[in-house]
């Protein structure tokens, strides 16, 4: 199940600099715990105590915002794409 | 509710980004007369405190929290004198001991200062006795209150040896990013929703930048341009330039105090997109009476949204600390962020100030821009037309008492916006160069008046 990981620039020196990972998972909370896994230290960065995805923090699977799918337990399939996106202001 | 359980960094010691001190420090160094002036003095995490140099850098790397500009209130206490800031430049740049930039010389193309209205005659419709319009749809360069933000961004940009700006944008941003970087004579990228309306589209087209209308609404767009900032080496004015720009909102509150006399309002009603204006407005008068500028009063602060897109209305009506976001389907564009980033601090500040949050009908928000155009002469765009709308909303429901000040922040120009009121508003009277068929005209035309002749929203 191999899933693309776009990474933003401030987790990337957990990642030795690199925009994109190439992991397996089969849902959203499986893909933190392999990215831990290939990058230790970077799920403390993403989640919060209690191990969900912090609050300033937009997780994308495709298009799609987690949140309007299942959440951390969202289904990942071979060859999606999650992109991990701070909140940024706008308008 | 920003406590520390959300941040396990909140008992960190104060961290500075490691990367580019010594450059930051080289910088502004350089010249003495700068280092002075300037008066902010780091990147802040508004979650857990963090510090970083102040460099283009806009989330905090252990929470993501949003950083924010601290400044050195004791300096500005000592160099700011209601007399010095009535000296300065008829524009924000009369506060701009209170911006982040450390150059003398900002980008300054005559944005600010926009009229405050006192609205009589809404008023009276409203049911109020002190009604002021802060009318930015005439704020210069682009005709909304965005130009303040750019015009900050922009300079700070240019500190830092950007020479590519750009943005993701409902309209608004990208009509003023491409103007002021054209002005100087920075290189521009602008994306934009498909859909937006033509006025907008055009005018950003006139200034040559490029310009990318992305197949999705506005979160999507911010999606994408998250993922090119973090490839491009540009500055995105509301990405990682954003701390420097979100400060630019604080002079419509240093604009409102200083021309009501050095007074606060009351009430202040303002429309709410990410959140990011409402919570700098506040901001802004909280540094001034901070710094000994106007005298301490509660301000009850109001948001409005589109029904069509109203995550933050909705966390507010059911008492909620989170936003669920949502997918945004309202005429109100320029508003339509269905992921707002700061809206739990927007919540935060109408809780603690007696405030509310409501939002409108697509229906009830062309009413507003009509009843604005037709009792005050301002032609607003949709985001005005929401916050005209709730601000009627608000009085109907008793939550506006008819004794206190309150001023309205109209944030954006109708010319923008005209496919939102064709069709809802009258035509002209077509007549052959005659007289009696000027005559025949009128007497018609006051015939429909009598009858109270009016189209009806379908």
């Amino acid at each position: 199940m191999a899933v693309k990981v776009l990474i933003p620039t401030t987790l990337q020196k957990f990642t030795s600099d690199r925009a994109t990972l190439e992991c397996d998972a089969t849902s959203i909370a499986e893909l933190i715990d392999s990215m831990e896994q290939s990058c230790p230290g970077i799920k403390g960065r993403l989640c919060d105590e209690e191990g969900k995805p912090r609050r300033f923090l937009n997780l994308y699977v495709n298009d799609e915002d987690i949140r309007f799918l299942e959440g951390v337990q969202t289904a990942l399939k071979d060859g999606d794409q999650v992109s991990i996106v701070p909140a940024v202001a706008g308008g | 509710m920003f406590d520390e359980y959300f941040c396990p960094c909140y008992h960190r010691p104060q961290l500075v980004d490691a990367h580019s001190p010594t450059e930051t420090m080289t910088q502004t160094i350089q010249s003495p007369e700068l280092a002075t002036q300037a008066t902010f003095t780091a990147l802040k995490c508004k979650e857990c405190g963090a510090e970083y140099e102040p460099q283009a850098i806009h989330v905090c790397e252990f929470c993501f929290g949003p950083l924010e500009v601290s400044y050195d209130y004791n300096a500005l206490r000592r160099q700011v004198t209601r007399e010095s800031i009535q000296a300065g430049p008829n524009s924000i740049w009369r506060y701009r001991s209170f911006l982040p930039v450390s150059t003398q010389t900002p980008i300054d193309v005559g944005t600010g200062m926009t009229p405050l209205v006192r609205a009589n005659r809404l008023a009276r419709r409203l049911g109020l006795k002190n009604l002021y319009i802060k009318n930015d749809a005439v704020n210069m360069p682009t005709l909304s209150f965005k130009d303040r933000v750019v015009s900050v961004a922009l300079t700070r940009a240019k500190e830092l040896g950007f020479s590519t700006v750009s943005c993701a944008s409902t309209g608004n941003l990208a009509n003023s990013t491409a103007a002021i970087a054209a002005h100087a004579g920075l290189d521009c990228c602008v994306f934009i929703p498909s859909d937006l309306e033509a006025g907008k589209v055009l005018g950003t087209l006139i200034y040559s930048p490029t310009v990318m209308a992305v197949q999705g609404n506005y979160d999507q767009v911010n999606r994408l341009c998250c993922e090119v900032a973090n490839t491009y080496g540009w500055g995105f004015v509301n990405i990682n330039l954003r701390p420097y720009y979100s400060e630019g909102s604080k002079t419509l509150g240093y604009e409102v105090i200083e021309q009501l006399g050095w007074k606060l309002p009351d009430h202040i009603v303002a429309p709410l997109a990410s959140g990011s204006l409402f919570t700098k407005i506040h901001k802004g008068f909280q540094e001034f009476i901070k710094v000994g500028l106007v005298e301490d009063k509660d301000v009850r602060f109001s948001g409005a949204q589109a029904d069509g897109c109203s995550p933050i209305a909705q966390a507010f009506r059911e008492d909620r600390d989170f936003i669920a976001p949502v997918k945004p389907n309202t005429i109100a564009k320029s508003i339509a962020i269905g992921n707002p980033a700061d809206g739990v601090y927007a919540l935060e500040i109408a809780r603690k100030t007696g405030g509310n949050i409501e939002s409108v009908s697509d229906a009830e928000i062309v009413d507003g821009i009509k009843l604005l155009a037709e009792t005050e002469g301002i032609f607003t765009e949709t985001a005005g037309g929401t916050t005209i709308a709730v601000l009627k909303k608000l009085v109907e429901a008793g939550k506006i008492d008819p004794d206190e000040t309150t001023v309205a922040y109209i944030t954006g120009n109708g010319l923008k916006t005209q496919e939102a009121v064709q069709g809802y508003i009258g035509e002209p009277l077509t007549i052959e160069a005659k007289l009696e068929s000027f005559e025949r005209a009128l007497e018609r035309s006051r015939t429909l008046e009598r009858l109270d002749w009016q189209q009806v929203l379908v």
